[in-house]
């Protein structure tokens, strides 16, 4: 166990898309997030795994500007997120874990909006909201209300949507949760063209460990809010013993340790 | 420059997405004429027959119909808290948190849409008014000064709505507060009776009331012969001032919402 806790946690390095440095996130009765330090460099997938409340969702809505940072400091895109907001949120897109297209408007309609929000140039619009919409597969029902969309194809049309402004850093808090195993099979490919097509980095959180495996360079376990271990999913499954997979190391590091 | 057509276009966004629901689904419209028109059509008749009501030279009728439209665009603006709640407890207002938009552009943006709704109303009280062959002044700088006053206090209290919301959180909440504030504000106004009326302490809670405003204004827009209790100029002022005071506050608290 003790090689997972010295691998290179918070190297801090130019290239890094973000970098997290003593982050944390105190409320009222909790302790949320808990000097968390870490770095994605620029073009990579990392995944921010652990259970329920350890603190993964605070951390995204920390890095996104939505909800203030308790003490320490992050950058995003080469931003600060404290003092820059604007400058991080022109560079990141964002998958909430909640359901975040709007029902009662089409899928063009959504995209319309979102391109309105970043400013894109009214001669790109349609053709970026059309470019979107056929990476994520839905050029046939985008006039349809998002309403009638089933749960993929509306996971789909949010990934449209967060990445319609072409993001440097892609943001997707739990991508495929209530999907059945061929949606998530369809957004992991879409996220890996992503990746692919535009360079996006992308940072992700799940509770599956088979798209962990599938979708992440790296990944770093949290637990009670403090990072439990990090590194590239092999080497996090070899350190722990020959044989075991991202799910034994996620049992044995998020387990409550009494 | 830039900055300036940027924040345009990211408030007219969210309102025009308000907008393109209505047009999916205008259900909403319709079945808002409705207390309005029980208004007029019940209480404004039983009411007419009283003789004592000091109205400023038109029947109570006539004199009842803008405060019923401003009744009715206070009603729908109030809606707007409830609203951002609920569109914090799904991930739309992420959505909209994490885009480089102004929080002021956001705010604007859905003032502005209640200010859409409130027209919309608007134009089906006038046609139920004039059914009812209520007196109404139907020149261009009449119905554009009633435009611009229905926009305005449709904002005001969308901004007042939302800023509610911010501070309370939970939908619960605020279905208990704006039950509390929506009627007094309703009742210490102009709306249905005029503030000479009125006793000493409640005529002063009126006069700090922008709906008492809204009514005056539009009386004295809507009503041929009204004469303004408080001067058109000063509804017009007041009321830009308050809205100014809102959206600032509003456009400070509205991120709040999520934590």
């Amino acid at each position: 166990m003790a090689a997972l806790g010295s691998l290179p946690q918070g190297r801090v390095t130019p290239a890094a898309a973000i970098r997290a440095q003593e982050l944390t996130k105190t409320f009222p009765h909790k302790l949320a997030v808990d000097h968390v330090t870490f770095s994605v460099s620029e073009g990579s997938v990392f995944g921010l795994l652990g259970r329920n409340g350890a603190g993964k969702s605070s951390t995204i809505k920390m890095l996104t500007t939505l909800s203030p940072i308790s003490s320490g400091s992050a950058a995003v895109g080469g931003y600060d997120v404290a003092s820059q907001p604007v400058e991080v949120r022109r560079s990141i897109g964002y998958l909430p874990q909640l359901p975040s297209a709007d029902i009662d408007l089409t899928a063009y309609e959504n995209l319309l909006i979102s391109a309105k929000l970043y400013c894109i140039p009214r001669s790109e619009r349609n053709d970026r909201i059309r470019d979107a919409l056929s990476l994520m597969g839905l050029e046939k029902s985008r006039d349809l209300l998002a309403r009638s969309y089933s749960g993929g194809m509306l996971r789909r049309l949010e990934i449209a949507q967060a990445m319609l402004h072409h993001p440097r850093v892609l943001f997707l808090d739990e991508p495929t949760v209530g999907l059945d195993p061929l949606a998530r099979h369809s957004v992991w490919t879409r996220i890996g063209e992503l990746r692919t097509q535009l360079g996006t980095t992308i940072l992700l959180t799940t509770h599956y460990m088979d798209e962990a495996t599938e979708l992440c360079d790296h990944v770093a376990f949290l637990h009670d809010g403090k990072i439990a271990g990090i590194g590239t999913p092999s080497e996090l499954c070899a350190a722990l013993r020959p044989g075991a997979t991202l799910d034994d190391v996620f049992i044995e590091l998020t387990r409550t340790r009494t | 420059m830039t900055a300036v057509l940027n924040f345009m276009t990211q408030m007219f966004a969210i309102a025009e997405a308000e907008v393109r629901k209505l047009r999916h689904d205008p259900v909403d419209i319709f079945t808002r004429i409705v207390q309005p028109a029980l208004w007029l059509l019940i209480f404004g008749q039983v009411f007419a027959r009283l003789r004592g009501i000091p109205t400023g030279g038109v029947s109570y009728r006539d004199f009842l119909a803008p405060g019923i439209l401003a009744q009715s665009v206070l009603f729908i603006a109030i809606f707007y808290g409830i609203s951002t709640i609920w569109e914090r407890d799904l991930g739309i207002l992420a959505i909209y948190l994490v885009s480089p938009a102004p929080r002021s552009a956001l705010v604007l943006g859905k003032s502005l849409a209640a200010g859409v709704r409130g027209l919309a109303q608007a134009l089906m009280v006038y046609v139920l008014a004039l059914l009812l062959g209520i007196h109404l002044v139907l020149g261009i700088v009449s119905l554009a000064g009633v435009v611009v006053m229905i926009v305005l206090s449709a904002a005001i209290f969308a901004c007042f709505s939302m800023i509610i919301a911010c501070l309370v959180k939970t939908r619960e909440r605020f279905m208990g507060i704006s039950q509390v504030l929506t009627m007094p504000l309703f009742f210490a106004s102009s709306a249905i009776y005029p503030v000479e009326l009125m006793p000493d302490w409640l005529r002063h809670l009126a006069n700090l009331n922008p709906l008492t405003y809204q009514v005056d204004a539009l009386r004295t827009l809507m009503l041929p012969g009204f004469r303004s209790t408080t001067g058109l100029l000063r509804d017009f002022l007041v009321q830009v001032g308050v809205f100014i005071v809102l959206v600032l506050l509003a456009g400070r608290f509205y991120q709040t919402i999520l934590e």
